[in-house]
């Protein structure tokens, strides 16, 4: 369980970086998945550029109504409430269940996402607000809203030249109703089934279903599902025709409590 | 003559609860690990290893240029198989080629050694190796083995078994007059024991003393020298085996490993130190190998439900080879002797095979079959009362062994030491508001209430395993004590301590004896080269056969001392005593410290008497408990587990142990050891398990896949200890390293099915993930 050789390079500008790219190095954040992946030799890259000394890869702004949120930023940072206001709470408490601290301290939102891996929590969780992923590539920076950035397993919107930059969330209002639900045996082992439910006052509310073998499934009206909940989890779900029925049942409950859990309004 | 007072600080002796005296380096992270060991020169290894469970290997193509750093089963020149044969009539023994030859037997079998001078460069070369092999039909499933048309994994065998046990009973009566019978069909899977260390061997020759060293991280050091020496040809006393500080053991470094072999022969043929440190995927993927049992029961009991008989037909998955030195045997055909478990059964019929799979080699884990034992017959107890519409706790009550029958000898032969299974029991249930829960479970809530109750064979000796005819049958334990010149006590023990805290509960057996404080008692273990031979701390053995003989060695060691105290106060020996770390008068007008003694065996030998025992201060002796069949901690689990019943998720809402482990030498340590183990009896109840595919191909390859309990899962344990000393140990100490791992998987189970039951549902298969939970709730609301 060693790497391969590979060549490590830290650029201290992303105009360095992107050209590193283009001759196909591979970008590293937190390293919590590629970390594993170059240990176990699914991954061999010749070189491997270290994002994390560019300027303002991590950090958090707030600018007409957006949340800027630099992809190096930690979940650990996001935890501790460096997202100011209700979204920065909401934001709080799944990054709190992500894995354990150790993980958090390393692992980044940007990494996570542009690692697209259908469980992890921020895929899971980001297309449930009506934002976009920042992609930097030669021509500048480019939005991609994000409920098109992940489109399959491991699989992404960005170019082979493009770095993920940041993510440009929304401001919620403090009466923004939010439920997430996530199965998981323990802390560390990845979701079984995730959802969430978002309802900003004035906008049709929003729900995202994930954790499924396939990209988040977003509802972009979840009036319904708010109305009743149990009964249009049961109607979306079986409308997966998901195989495994175990699957399908968790499905179903998570989807059923986070819309619960946003009539309760938790966290 | 110094004045020595009577020490009036806390008691260090036996029964107190001393903190550990090896805390001091493992919370500093000062532990010494073979890891944390290099050597100048050192290579390290990486094993090419088998990418499919059954095939036959045709060849392997080292990396061009690297002819010399790449070494196949050919290359090995002298170097046997390892063999673990058992005298059991029909066992059939393997041969296990250290490095693969001729055949594939399982995913992860060891094919080629690839040399450098990183483990990176190794892994390197392995990856540049091509395979060619012709693969074969692939056996994964235990009970489909021994079907005709399986492929044999072992060409030359009738079939895929190592071996059948049988004890016939003619039970077809019992259907006649039994007010109750149900038959179980339960399957328990298998595991990958996780201890925090995996494997590791660093070897080298020393040319000054003609020696191979190897140190290892395993739990018996002595019992690898002679394996190592067989298999590789040398003189025993041309092997060393320390095994420096080992970061868990369960049974996991029980075992000759092919790796250690390997490195050893390479050391000496390179003469260079060869460094092998296993990692997780090698630890995953190539040694998933216990805990997988299948059983069919049938029971039948009268009214009260007292047992009339039980029938078990139980299978085991061994795996492809007989590990050494345990054998592949070992722990089925144990089902057969320990089946019975606390109760007066009257009658019983078993029948256990050994089978042969393309997995890797069973290996005993923590509880060894117990675990798999005391899930089947207490599932069974629940499914019988439930039947005969008792409680769980009288089916118990009617069939306990009681306390008035002690010792008690079952119908199998085995013989209880002590103890009042009864009481255990109702000590457990009185912890529990059980008209709470009804009433919960009443409005509809999904708990249930489960126990569990067995006893736990520990330090069983010669007349237990001569019996088995392994490689290693335990004898007289033996340990050294001795006095530094500066009057320290120094205690030396072929028993390895790597968890148990021995060196903190051998010092109190020391201290008990011999009145030394602890802090000047230091216990050497871990070097064939240093210690007497022991076959190792496994099966709960360590604190009633090292315990015994420390203390016997320290009696000893008292005697010799008393001796020149004696003549130091110029008083008769009659006159003496030895007493709170001091010879002292009985009149009590002077005393001498056991410094001084030791000062004047050792520096001023002019002082000593004529007739003065010339064995000096340093003894060695051997001890056995007479009768050597065992001791018999028991304890009872109970349990109260809630279910999601939309996910099938179970949580353990309230655990209580209630156990008895004889006099505790030191009760925190035993805390610790029953938490320990119930962590890992959590894990085989609910999270544990290493699927195979139809391939064989084993498929959690990391621990997000492989899910061990955390701090998360397991919850805050209530203990309660009964103290039933054994009437055949020194102290009345019993055997209770295992005990904790045994217990969970029945007693939560029992749990679940106490709240499904009312749902029409009833879980069998271990673990009782939440897919499976849900499964049978489903299947109860078909039904
Ligand atoms: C033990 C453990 C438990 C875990 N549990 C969870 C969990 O419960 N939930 C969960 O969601 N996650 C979990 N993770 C994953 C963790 O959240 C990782 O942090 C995350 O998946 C990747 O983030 P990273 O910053 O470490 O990225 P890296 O590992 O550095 O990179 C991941 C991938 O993204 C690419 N990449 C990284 N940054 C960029 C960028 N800015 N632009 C373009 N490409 C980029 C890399 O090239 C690589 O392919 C766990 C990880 C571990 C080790």
């Amino acid at each position: 369980m060693k790497p391969a050789p590979f060549g490590y390079a830290r650029p201290g500008d992303w105009p360095e970086a992107l050209s590193l790219l283009r001759d196909g190095a591979r970008p590293l954040a937190g390293g919590q998945s590629l970390g594993p992946m170059l240990n176990l030799r699914l991954a061999q890259p010749a070189t491997v550029i270290d994002l994390r000394h560019l300027p303002g890869f991590a950090g958090v702004a707030v600018q007409d109504g957006y949340c800027r949120i630099g992809a190096g930023t930690s979940h650990a940072e996001i935890e501790d409430g460096a997202i100011p206001g209700r979204l920065g709470a909401i934001l709080a408490g799944v990054a709190r269940r992500i894995a354990y601290r150790a993980v958090r301290n390393r692992g980044t939102i940007g990494g996570s996402l542009a690692h697209a891996d259908p469980a992890a929590d921020w895929v899971a969780v980001l297309p449930c607000f009506d934002g976009a992923a920042i992609a930097l590539g030669a021509s500048g920076e480019r939005r991609i809203p994000l409920a098109d950035f992940v489109l399959g397993l491991m699989e992404t919107a960005l170019r082979p030249d493009e770095v993920l930059r940041a993510i440009e969330l929304p401001v919620l209002p403090p009466e923004a109703r939010w439920g997430h639900w996530k199965f998981c045996r323990k802390p560390g082992e990845f979701s079984k089934a995730t959802a969430c439910v978002l309802a900003v006052p004035g906008e049709p509310p929003r729900a995202v279903l994930a954790a499924l073998d396939m990209p988040p499934l977003v509802i972009a009206d979840a009036g319904a599902l708010l109305a009743a909940p149990e009964a249009e989890a049961a109607r979306i779900v079986a409308g997966l025709a998901l195989r495994d029925p175990w699957r399908a049942a968790l499905v179903r409950t998570a989807l059923h409590r986070a819309a619960l859990a946003a009539w309760e309004m938790e966290e | 003559m110094t004045a020595v007072g009577a020490a009036d600080a806390p008691p260090q002796g036996v029964g107190a609860s001393l903190r550990r005296k090896e805390d001091a380096r493992f919370l500093r992270g000062r532990g010494r690990y073979v890891g944390d060991i290099t050597q100048a020169g050192m290579l390290e290894v990486a094993f090419l290893r088998s990418p499919v469970a059954h095939a036959r290997l045709l060849g392997v193509t080292k990396p061009e240029g690297a002819e010399d750093r790449v070494f196949t089963a050919g290359d090995l020149l002298g170097v046997g198989a390892i063999r673990a044969a058992s005298n059991l009539a029909g066992f059939r023994v393997s041969e296990q080629p250290v490095l693969a030859r001729g055949k594939l037997r399982h995913v992860g079998e060891a094919i080629a050694a690839c040399v450098a001078p990183t483990r990176a460069e190794a892994e390197d070369l392995a990856a540049a190796c091509t395979l060619d092999y012709e693969e074969l039909p692939v056996v994964t499933d235990m009970l489909a083995a021994r079907a005709p048309d399986a492929a044999l994994i072992h060409e030359h065998w009738p079939d895929n078994a190592f071996l059948e046990t049988r004890r016939e009973e003619d039970l077809s009566d019992l259907d006649g007059i039994a007010a109750a019978k149900v038959t179980r069909r339960l399957r328990t899977a298998r595991h990958c024991m996780a201890p925090l260390e995996g494997r590791g061997v660093l070897a080298e020759w020393d040319p000054r003393l003609e020696q191979l060293i190897v140190t290892s991280s395993a739990q018996m050091p002595h019992v690898i020298r002679t394996g190592l020496a067989e298999i590789l040809g040398l003189d025993e006393a041309q092997v060393r085996v320390i095994a420096p500080d080992v970061g868990g053991g369960f049974g996991y470094k029980g075992i000759l490993l092919p790796e250690e072999v390997v490195s050893a022969h390479l050391a000496m043929r390179l003469d260079r130190p060869v460094r092998w440190i296993e990692d997780r995927l090698e630890q995953l993927t190539a040694n998933a190998n216990c805990r997988e049992h299948h059983y069919v029961v049938t029971a039948w009991a009268d009214r009260e439900g007292r047992l009339l008989g039980v029938e078990v037909d139980a299978t085991v998955d061994a795996g492809a080879y007989s590990s050494y030195p345990f054998s592949a045997c070992l722990e089925a055909a144990q089902i057969g002797s320990i089946f019975p478990g606390p109760y007066t059964l009257p009658r019983f019929r078993c029948r256990t095979v050994s089978a042969c799979t393309n997995k890797p080699p069973i290996l005993p884990y923590r509880g060894v079959a117990r675990t798999g034992v005391c899930y089947a017959m207490e599932t069974t107890l629940d499914a019988l009362a439930r039947q005969l519409g008792i409680g769980t706790d009288a089916i118990r009550l009617a069939n306990l062994v009681p306390p008035e029958a002690m010792p008690y000898r079952n119908l199998v032969g085995k013989v209880f030491d002590s103890g009042d299974y009864p009481e255990a029991l109702r000590r457990a249930i009185a912890c529990f508001d059980l008209d709470r829960l009804r009433a919960r479970q009443a409005a509809g809530e999904y708990v249930g209430f489960g126990l569990g109750i067995f006893c736990e064979q520990g330090a069983h000796g010669t007349s237990v395993y001569h019996g088995w005819g392994i490689p290693m049958v335990p004898g007289y334990e033996q340990a050294l004590a001795r006095f530094t010149p500066d009057g320290g006590l120094e205690l030396r023990t072929g028993v390895h301590s790597h968890g148990q805290g021995l060196e903190t509960t051998l010092a109190q057996v020391a201290h008990e004896v011999l009145g030394v404080p602890t802090a000047r008692i230091r216990v050497v273990h871990g070097d064939t080269a240093l210690t007497p031979y022991s076959t190792g701390t496994w099966g709960s053995r360590a604190m009633v056969m090292a315990g015994g003989a420390v203390a016997e060695a320290c009696r000893l060691l008292g005697e010799r001392a008393l001796a020149i105290g004696a003549v130091l106060l110029q008083a008769g020996p009659e006159a003496v005593e030895l007493a709170g770390g001091a010879v002292r008068r009985r009149d009590g007008s002077a005393a001498v410290a056991l410094e001084e003694i030791a000062r004047t065996w050792y520096r001023r030998p002019q002082h000593l008497a004529r007739d003065v025992d010339t064995g000096g201060l340093e003894v060695t002796a051997g001890y056995r408990p007479d009768p050597d069949t065992g001791t018999h901690s028991y304890a009872c689990h109970a349990v109260i587990a809630r279910i999601d019943r939309d996910t099938g998720a179970v949580a353990l809402e309230d655990y209580v142990v209630v156990e008895d482990g004889g006099k505790l030498v030191n009760p925190m340590i035993v805390d610790g050891q029953v938490l320990g183990g119930l962590a890992q009896g959590i894990g085989t109840a609910l999270y544990e398990e290493m699927p195979f595919d139809a391939a064989g191909q084993p498929l959690a390859g990391t621990l997000a896949d492989y899910l061990l309990p955390g701090a998360t899962e397991v919850p805050d344990v209530r203990l309660d200890h009964m103290e039933t000393p054994s009437p055949w140990t020194r102290f009345g100490q019993k055997g209770i390293g295992e005990s904790g791992a045994i217990g969970p998987p029945a007693a939560i189970v029992n749990a679940i099915n106490d709240a499904l039951h009312r749902f029409g549902a009833e879980l069998t298969d271990l673990p009782a993930s939440p897919a499976r939970v849900l499964a049978a709730l489903e299947a109860g609301r078909r039904r």
